[in-house]
């Protein structure tokens, strides 16, 4: 890649920081060029976040319907899964699977609560309710 | 407060450029770009039963640590590395480095660092960055992929540094003790660049190498068709108990193939461009080592051979913008997997010409 073909898109994603990226200047050596970005790589990352929303808001349409617990809204709101969580917890992907139920997530002891809430970095009060607004996630 | 000395520079890889800015420190000068090629850290992998976040792993380099590891063996490097099952003692030993006006390298998760993008804050565990002093609450950090240091408040650092999970940190700190005073370059150079080439011709098993590029080729050419190893396995994760009952095959099943087709590519895109490869999934970075050492050496040929990668690195750019292009078509019909494949595999002839060329010019471990 030439370093003046070294794409300058200004994505989002990057947040106002820039990404150094190795081209072949007009003498023919490498060097490393400053870039805001390519459009390409920003489709892709946010392909990624638009898969873990639209599992966050599932989730939450399963959580209000009764059918789910908080946990599994905040999973994936926190852009984590089911595999993720278990290796951040310690704890087995069954054990997991049936916290979504909120039957058993509602007798969980402290104790369990306090891996998931160190796991997903929020507190107890916040993990045993959804927020607020629709989408307001991954914040 | 310790306040050390430190000169921050702007990379393209974390690892890479931690070391390149960590030995600089200690007073050997080595670009990234030399850094990254004498580690022998290029690879391609393709793991399809190991799933990060529902989908396969896909890595453009060798494992994390690689390049540490790769250059305490290539060079001769002293490394002190330690990791800490206590979080606590982790905090004590870093503070403990920093008040020695020791700056050190550390491993930690992108998710829980405050400093980076929001929409860059996933749940990789295998960053590097350099910590090289203190201010109140707060560390200060030089984060190669970033333009300036930054700073961080140490109950962040500590949550990045102790995560578990995938790759898990466990406080990993680092620092070069002994570096080798003279380096005879005319002999590492052709080692690894020989040991690199043959890893990636000469994998046996397609996981790692241009097998594993083939393989991808392959499984990308039928994405289109569903089979075990096209199942988006991220929902249905509200499994009830009286699920377990009922056979596999009669279980509520979620056959959204397209969607999974569509991860899938972006993925790929994400691991060659968006995790700080320096373009082209460390294809360019590679190509600008062969140069380097090109001029060292006084070698034409290994000039020839950094232009071919450069041209590799082109078209893996390409094969990028083709697969995010195909993300966007609406209707699954009109997606042409089987362009993709052919448009892989030409890359990986490509690619295998050049390792081709690099085994020729390194015969017997010399540049002839």
């Amino acid at each position: 890649m030439k370093s003046s073909k070294v794409p300058q898109h200004n994505i989002s994603t990057y947040g106002d920081n820039k990404k150094a990226i190795y081209a072949v200047g007009t003498d023919g050596r490498y060097t490393r060029v400053c870039s805001s970005g390519w459009k390409v790589e920003e489709a892709a990352t946010k392909q990624a976040l638009d898969e873990l929303t639209r599992l966050a808001i599932l989730a939450r349409k399963d959580v209000l319907a009764g059918k789910a617990s908080p946990l599994y809204f905040h999973m994936y709101d926190r852009r984590m899964d089911v595999q993720t969580l278990a290796q951040a917890t310690g704890l087995f992907k069954w054990r997991i699977q049936r916290h979504f139920q909120p039957r058993v997530f509602a007798r969980l002891p402290e104790k369990i609560l306090a891996r998931y809430t160190d796991a997903l970095g929020i507190s107890v009060a916040q993990l045993c309710q959804l927020p607020q607004e629709e989408g307001a996630g991954a914040q | 407060m310790p306040n050390n000395v430190f000169e921050h520079d702007h990379f393209a890889h974390c690892e890479s450029g931690v070391m390149s800015l960590l030995l600089r420190h200690h007073g050997l000068e080595l670009s990234e770009a030399m850094v990254f090629g004498l580690s022998g850290a290029l690879m391609f992998a393709y793991i399809p039963f190991v799933k990060l976040g529902g989908l396969p792993l896909i890595a453009y380099r060798s494992m994390p640590r690689a390049i540490i590891k790769g250059l305490r063996k290539n060079l001769g490097i002293g490394m002190k590395m330690v990791n800490f099952s206590n979080p606590s003692l982790g905090k004590k030993a870093l503070d403990e480095v920093l008040d020695a006006h020791q700056v050190v390298g550390a491993q930690t998760s992108v998710f829980w660092l405050p400093y980076f993008p929001e929409e860059m804050r996933f749940h990789f565990n295998a960053h590097n960055l350099i910590i090289f002093g203190r201010d109140n609450n707060d560390y200060l950090i030089s984060d190669p992929v970033f333009e300036h240091p930054m700073r961080c408040p140490s109950n962040d650092l500590q949550k990045a540094r102790f995560v578990k999970g995938m790759m898990a940190p466990k406080g990993l700190l680092y620092y070069p003790e002994k570096i080798p005073e003279q380096l005879d370059y005319a002999k590492i150079i052709p080692k690894v660049i020989r040991k690199n080439a043959r890893a990636m011709l000469k994998t046996p098993v397609p996981v790692a190498g241009l097998g594993a590029m083939r393989l991808l080729a392959r499984h990308l050419g039928r994405l289109d068709k569903p089979g075990w190893l096209t199942q988006l396995r991220q929902r249905p994760q509200t499994m009830k108990i009286s699920d377990c009952g009922v056979a596999r095959s009669q279980r509520p099943q979620y056959p959204d193939n397209s969607r999974y087709a569509r991860l899938f590519m972006g993925h790929i895109v994400r691991m060659q461009e968006e995790i700080g490869t320096g373009g082209a999934g460390f294809r360019f970075i590679y190509a600008s080592f062969l140069q380097e050492a090109g001029e060292l050496l006084g070698c034409d040929a290994l000039l020839q051979t950094s232009q071919q990668l450069t041209l590799v690195g082109d078209q893996w750019r390409e094969f990028a913008l083709m697969l995010v292009k195909a993300i966007r078509i609406k209707d699954d019909r009109a997606v042409d997997f089987a362009a993709l494949r052919r448009k892989l595999e030409s890359i990986a002839e490509a690619e295998a010409e050049v390792y081709r060329d690099l085994l020729k010019l390194t015969r017997n471990n010399k540049i002839s």
